[in-house]
């Protein structure tokens, strides 16, 4: 709530309606159908520089299509339609060749943490590798600064060849997310991040992602209505493939809502 | 309190029973192996020594040793698994890693299903139509071996692709959203993860591959040759198809002579799936999630 607050106060990002900031990620009409039916069904939205957008929605609300969506991840799974315009700094990304280029400035993160069967150096050294990196010593400085910057220097600078798939969910979580940031993304997508961790490394990254936001724009997709609360400066609210509303986060509690069905949700009564 | 009833006795009783039924059908496994083993221990191990594993037969094969057999099979083997790893290899990635789920995949599938079906004999004049008459190879060791190859193809294809799939999709996502192609992927995270299985598939192709007799009998081995072979296109000897003519096609084999054949020859592949399990395990060591 503090926090909330100071946020608010302190940018001239919010999201009160006058926010100035350009726009990172536009949405026109997006839908999004597999095989066996719709998952997302004409979405607009806009998301601008360096705010925190939450979504919030229950099981099935295609939260997870619509990162997907952004990532073009529907070139590796054929039965994924995509329809509507997504606009990343401006450009239309269906039409974008380099989909490798685009992937590599958007980080993601899963909800369950995967942390890859190799050293935790390499996990995180992975993403530099893979646009041509060598140096080993610049490698040096983008292993101990994204872990640091992901909380997980001091737990892990001891044993940095030790299995990353074998540290502990939360560590590997923190991983995830130093791996993400290895790429230097603009954009950063967490899609339910603390669903198989501790409550106080869940508080260690809410923390971490505070500070980030000052230099990229992310897309917090939670299952924890109150971490949207904590987090997001504008959240909005899918269900059942219908983005039902998009507002500034604390008006979804405390405010007017466009639709009673994000008030049941937010206050628990459904989902 | 805990007094048993008429029920718990009788289930009791007939978990007894099966228990022990279970367990003994599981020991009678081992009967045949331990009696083929022994047998062929105690009546082929006295034949066998240095000269018999390293010279030539000689006095209608009666006398001397094996080597150009053992020779001969060595280089079945290897010249086979020189055609059909990477081949199969690469199959499998593609049928994995790369392969829409269209008729024409499933068609592939399904050939692979159909060519382990296959019976050796026919591979035999299959490997005879095809290599030593159409491609004029000969009988020689390349048209045996390519003979095994093809044969050997659907075993190393399909371990294969059981430990490519074995990896978790969740690590290739990963990859992907990193901005990885797929090649990307496949070769810094798919494969060498799938290192382990793939050694399984070679390990019983090698197994398969050394004891088969029919598929190079027409295409490149022979009863006896009095010279050692200089290269793919000659043909050779080879352990198995020795076995068969020292057992069954001269009179007055020393009885213990076959017996020392087969040991060999089990030993042999015995001895390479060791080695090949050794290394297996090593690796698995090294790698997990």
């Amino acid at each position: 709530m503090v926090d909330g607050k100071t946020v608010k106060e302190d940018a001239s990002l919010v999201t009160d309606g006058t926010n100035q900031s350009p726009i990172k990620l536009g949405v026109e009409n997006l839908s999004i159908h597999y095989e066996t039916g719709p998952a997302l069904e004409n979405v607009t939205l806009d998301i601008r520089e360096h705010e925190i957008f939450g979504i919030i929605g229950p099981a099935n609300a295609g939260k997870t299509s619509f990162l997907k969506a952004i990532n073009r991840m529907d070139m590796f799974n054929p039965e994924m339609k995509i329809d509507g315009k997504i606009t990343f700094d401006g450009t239309d990304i269906s039409k974008v060749r380099n989909v490798y280029g685009l992937r590599s400035r958007i980080g993601v993160v899963f909800p369950l943490p995967v942390g890859l069967p190799l050293s935790v150096y390499d996990n995180v050294a992975l993403a530099p590798r893979l646009a041509g990196l060598k140096n080993k010593a610049e490698l040096n400085v983008i292993v101990e600064r994204c872990l640091t910057r992901a909380a997980l220097w001091d737990e892990v600078k001891d044993r940095l060849d030790s299995l990353g798939s074998m540290l502990s969910g939360g560590q590997q979580q923190r991983l995830t997310i130093a791996r993400a940031l290895s790429q230097d993304p603009d954009l950063l997508m967490l899609d339910e991040f603390s669903i198989a961790v501790d409550p106080v490394t869940t508080m260690r990254i809410e923390d971490v992602l505070k500070e980030l936001k000052s230099e990229m724009t992310i897309i917090l997709v939670t299952n924890l209505v109150q971490q949207a609360r904590r987090l997001a400066d504008r959240t909005a609210f899918f269900l059942d493939g219908e983005c039902v509303e998009i507002s500034v986060t604390e008006d979804l509690f405390t405010g007017e809502v466009g639709d009673q069905r994000t008030r049941d949700y937010v206050e628990g009564r459904f989902g | 309190m805990f007094e048993a009833t008429e029920i718990n006795r009788k289930n009791l009783t007939r978990q007894k029973l099966f228990r022990l039924l279970l367990g003994g059908m599981t020991a009678s496994l081992i009967l045949p192996v331990a009696l083929i083993m022994g047998t062929l221990i105690i009546k082929g191990a006295p034949v066998i020594s240095f000269d018999f594993l390293f010279t030539s037969p000689t006095n209608g094969m009666t006398e001397g040793g094996i080597f150009p057999a053992l020779l001969g099979t060595i280089l079945l083997v290897l010249v086979a698994l020189l055609a059909s790893v990477p081949l199969g290899v690469a199959a499998a990635i593609y049928l994995s890693e790369y392969a829409p789920d269209n008729w024409f995949t499933r068609a592939i599938n399904l050939a692979i299903i159909n060519l382990a079906g296959v019976p050796s004999i026919v591979h035999a004049l299959f490997g005879l139509g095809a290599f030593v008459l159409f491609f004029r190879f000969g009988t020689s060791i390349l048209a045996a071996s390519l003979t095994l190859a093809v044969m050997t193809l659907p075993v190393v294809i399909v371990a294969t692709r059981e430990s490519l799939q074995a990896v978790p999709m969740a690590f290739r996502e990963a990859c992907w959203n990193m901005g990885a192609t797929r090649w990307q992927t496949i070769r810094r995270i798919v494969l060498p993860n799938a290192v382990t299985g793939i050694l399984t598939g070679v390990i019983l192709e090698v197994s398969r591959t050394a004891g088969e007799t029919a598929p190079i009998m027409f295409t490149g081995a022979v009863f006896f040759l009095p010279f050692l072979p200089q290269g793919v296109f000659d043909q050779t000897m080879a352990l198995s198809l020795h076995l068969f003519v020292v057992s069954t096609q001269v009179p007055e084999m020393p009885e213990a002579v076959p017996y020392g054949v087969a040991l060999v020859l089990i030993g042999m592949v015995l001895l390479m799936n060791s080695a090949s399990i050794a290394l297996r395990m090593y690796l698995r060591g090294k790698k997990k999630w």
